[in-house]
C-alpha cells in the first residue's frame, strides 16, 4: 500500500518560491491501477517522483506498506527503489546498449549472474512481445516497441508498484491503446499496483480504478473512476471531465434552458429528445453535449433548448426526470 | 621567403635526402610524443571532466562539494589561458622534477600533457553533459549507485562522443608538438624550424608540413571511424 501524507513540495527558483505540490494525501490500496490527472504544471510529475524519491518532499511523508521512504539512508532507498519501477514518456533507454542489455540493466546493478539475467530478460521480452527486437538497439524501434523494452526493463527486478509517467503521451491512439492494455495484463498476472501519471482522460478511462485529480499541486477530487467522471464535483474536475466549456457555457445561454445529466444511464437506452419529441410534442434542440461511455454507460451533460415558455420547459423537466440515472433542471442565466 | 633557390634542383636533392635521413626517425617522435601525452592527458581528465559533469547539481549524480568544482573550475580555465608555447617553458623544469631532465621526448611529454589535459577535461566534461538525463533519471529509478551509473550509463553512453572528443585531441596535441620545436622540442616541428626555417631550406619546411597533414588527415579519419562504428543511434535497421 502506498499512504501519502500530508505532501508538501516546494522548488526555490529566481522569482522566490514555488509550491509543486502541497498538502497531498493520498492512498494507493496493493494491486490497483491509479490514475493521477491533471494540466500539465498540476504537479503530477513531481508527486509520482516523491514516491520512489526522485524528489525529496519538502514535507509529508511517503510510506511504502507502513515505511516512510524519505527516512531510509541511501543504501536502503536503493534497495527500496527496485521495488518500485518506473516508465517515462521518453522512454529513456540506453541507446549504446541493445534491447536485451536493457533489460539486463536493473539485474546488472544487483549482481544477478549473467546467464541468468539473460535467459530472464529474453523470457520478459517474449512476455512484451519483441523477442525477436533482442539484439537490435533503441533507436531501430519505434515508440511502441521502445515502450515495451521500458516494460520489460521494468519488470525485470520483480517491483511490486509500476509507476507510469506520462507512458503513453508520446504515442499515438492506436500503440497507446496497445501499450495500456499490456500495462493491464501485467498488473494482473504479477498483482502489480500501477500509479498512471497522464494528462489524457481517455487512458485513466481506459485502464485506472481510481483516479485523483490533481489541480495546482493540490488534490481536488479522489474516487471510482465512473464517479468522478460522471459527477465531477470540484471546478478542476469539471474542467477536466467537459474541456468543451462546461463553466463559460452558462453565461450563454438563452431563457428556457434545461441541462440534462447523465449519471451512468444504459447506452442502449431509448433515445431521449426523439422520444421526447414524439411522446409529447416538446421539441428540443442540442445547444451543447458533452457525454462519455464508461463500461457501457454514459455519463456527462447536455444542453437543451426549449422554445414555448415556461410551461414547455417544465413538462420537459417532468419527462426527462421519469427516466433513471437521468437528472434535469432549469438553467438560468448566471447574475453578472 | 621564396627565393629562386625554394625549388632549384640542389633544394630537391637535399630535401629528398634528409626525407630520408631525418625523416623517419622524426616522425617517430612525433607520434610517440602525441599519443603518449594524449593517452596520459585523456586519463587524467577522464575522472575530472566527470566530476565536473556528475557532479552537477542540477543532475545530482555525484555529491561533489560545489566549491571543489568551482575550484576545479577555475584552475582549468587559468591553465587554458596560458599561451601554449609560454606554458611549454615554464613547464619545462617541472619536467626535470619528474623525470629527471628537460631535454628529450619524454620531458616534452610533460609539458604537452599539462597543455593538454585541461581542454581534452572540457571536451569530456561536456560529453557527459550530453548524456540523456532521463536515461540517468530511469537508472537512479533502478535503484543504480552512482558508481554505477558514472561506470554503467554515463561512460557508455557517452562512449563515442568520447572517441570523438580523443581525436580531437590528438590532431590538436599534434599541433602542439610541432610548436615544441621552436624551442627545442624534437620531431616534425624541429626538423620544420631547425632544418628548413633556420637554414632557409624552405622545401624541408614544406615537406614536414606536408608530414603533418598526412597524419592529421589520418588521425582524423580513423578517429571519425571509430566514434561512428561505436555509435548505435539512428541506424538503419540490420
Amino acid at each position: 500500500m502506498i499512504e501519502i501524507r500530508n505532501l508538501t513540495k516546494t522548488f526555490a527558483s529566481p522569482a522566490g518560491e514555488v509550491k509543486a505540490l502541497e498538502n497531498v494525501n493520498l492512498t494507493v490500496n496493493d494491486g490497483e491501477i491509479f490514475g493521477i490527472i491533471g494540466m500539465s504544471g498540476a504537479g503530477k510529475s513531481t508527486l509520482v517522483r516523491c514516491i520512489n524519491l526522485l524528489e525529496r518532499p519538502t514535507q509529508g511523508q511517503i510510506l511504502l506498506d507502513g515505511e516512510d521512504v524519505a527516512l531510509l539512508p541511501p543504501k536502503a532507498l536503493r534497495e527500496k527503489r527496485r521495488e518500485v519501477s518506473m516508465i517515462f514518456q521518453s522512454f529513456n533507454l540506453l541507446q549504446q546498449r541493445t534491447c536485451l542489455k536493457n533489460v539486463c540493466l536493473p539485474m546488472e546493478l544487483t549482481g544477478v549472474p549473467k546467464k541468468e539475467a539473460k535467459e530472464r530478460a529474453m523470457a520478459l521480452l517474449q512476455r512484451v512481445g519483441l523477442p525477436d527486437k533482442a539484439k537490435n538497439y533503441p533507436s531501430q524501434l519505434s515508440g511502441g516497441q521502445q515502450q515495451r523494452v521500458a516494460i520489460a526493463r521494468a519488470l525485470a527486478s520483480n517491483p511490486k508498484i509500476l509507476l507510469c509517467d506520462e507512458a503513453t503521451s508520446a504515442l499515438d491512439p492506436k500503440t497507446t491503446g496497445q501499450i495500456l492494455r499490456l500495462i493491464r495484463e501485467i498488473n494482473r498476472e504479477l498483482n502489480l499496483t500501477v500509479i498512471v501519471i497522464t494528462h489524457q482522460m481517455s487512458v485513466v478511462e481506459d485502464i485506472c480504478d481510481r483516479v485523483a485529480i490533481l489541480d495546482k499541486g493540490t488534490v481536488a477530487e479522489v474516487g471510482k473512476v465512473a464517479e468522478v467522471f460522471s459527477r465531477p464535483q470540484s471546478r478542476a474536475a469539471r474542467r477536466l471531465v467537459f474541456p468543451e466549456g462546461y463553466e463559460q457555457a452558462a453565461a450563454e445561454i438563452p431563457d428556457g434552458c434545461i441541462r440534462v445529466v447523465f449519471g451512468g444511464v444504459e447506452a442502449t437506452e431509448k433515445p431521449l429528445i426523439a422520444t421526447m419529441a414524439i411522446e409529447r410534442g416538446i421539441v428540443a434542440s442540442i445547444l451543447n453535449a458533452s457525454t462519455k461511455t464508461i463500461e457501457g454507460r454514459t455519463y456527462g451533460s447536455m444542453l437543451l433548448s426549449v422554445p414555448g415558455g415556461k410551461k414547455e420547459v417544465e413538462r420537459a423537466l417532468n419527462y426527462i426526470s421519469g427516466f433513471p440515472d437521468l437528472t434535469a433542471e432549469e438553467v438560468r442565466r448566471r447574475a453578472e | 621567403m621564396l627565393n629562386e633557390n625554394t625549388f632549384s634542383a640542389k633544394s630537391w636533392a637535399e630535401a629528398i635526402a634528409l626525407l630520408k635521413t631525418e625523416f623517419p626517425a622524426a616522425i617517430w617522435d612525433t607520434l610517440y610524443i602525441t599519443l603518449l601525452s594524449t593517452l596520459i592527458a585523456a586519463a587524467i581528465a577522464l575522472p575530472l571532466g566527470m566530476i565536473l559533469a556528475a557532479g552537477d547539481k542540477k543532475l545530482g549524480v555525484l555529491r561533489v562539494p560545489q566549491p571543489v568544482l568551482k575550484v576545479l573550475g577555475f584552475l582549468i580555465n587559468v591553465l587554458r589561458s596560458i599561451p601554449f608555447l609560454i606554458l611549454l617553458i615554464i613547464v619545462l623544469p617541472l619536467a626535470r622534477l619528474l623525470i629527471g631532465t628537460a631535454v628529450g621526448n619524454n620531458s616534452f611529454v610533460v609539458s604537452l600533457v599539462i597543455a593538454a589535459f585541461p581542454f581534452i577535461t572540457r571536451l569530456f566534461e561536456a560529453s557527459f553533459r550530453g548524456v540523456d538525463p532521463g536515461v540517468i533519471e530511469a537508472s537512479q529509478s533502478m535503484g543504480a549507485s552512482p558508481f554505477q551509473i558514472v561506470t554503467k550509463v554515463m561512460l557508455r553512453e557517452a562512449f563515442p562522443s568520447l572517441l570523438s572528443d580523443l581525436t580531437i585531441a590528438v590532431t590538436t596535441v599534434l599541433g602542439y608538438t610541432a610548436m615544441s620545436g621552436a624551442v627545442g622540442g624534437t620531431g616534425l616541428g624541429m626538423i620544420a624550424i631547425t632544418y628548413g626555417y633556420n637554414r632557409y631550406r624552405f622545401l624541408v619546411m614544406y615537406f614536414a608540413v606536408i608530414v603533418l597533414i598526412i597524419l592529421v588527415q589520418l588521425f582524423q579519419s580513423v578517429g571519425s571511424a571509430l566514434s561512428k562504428k561505436a555509435d548505435k543511434r539512428r541506424k538503419g535497421n540490420s
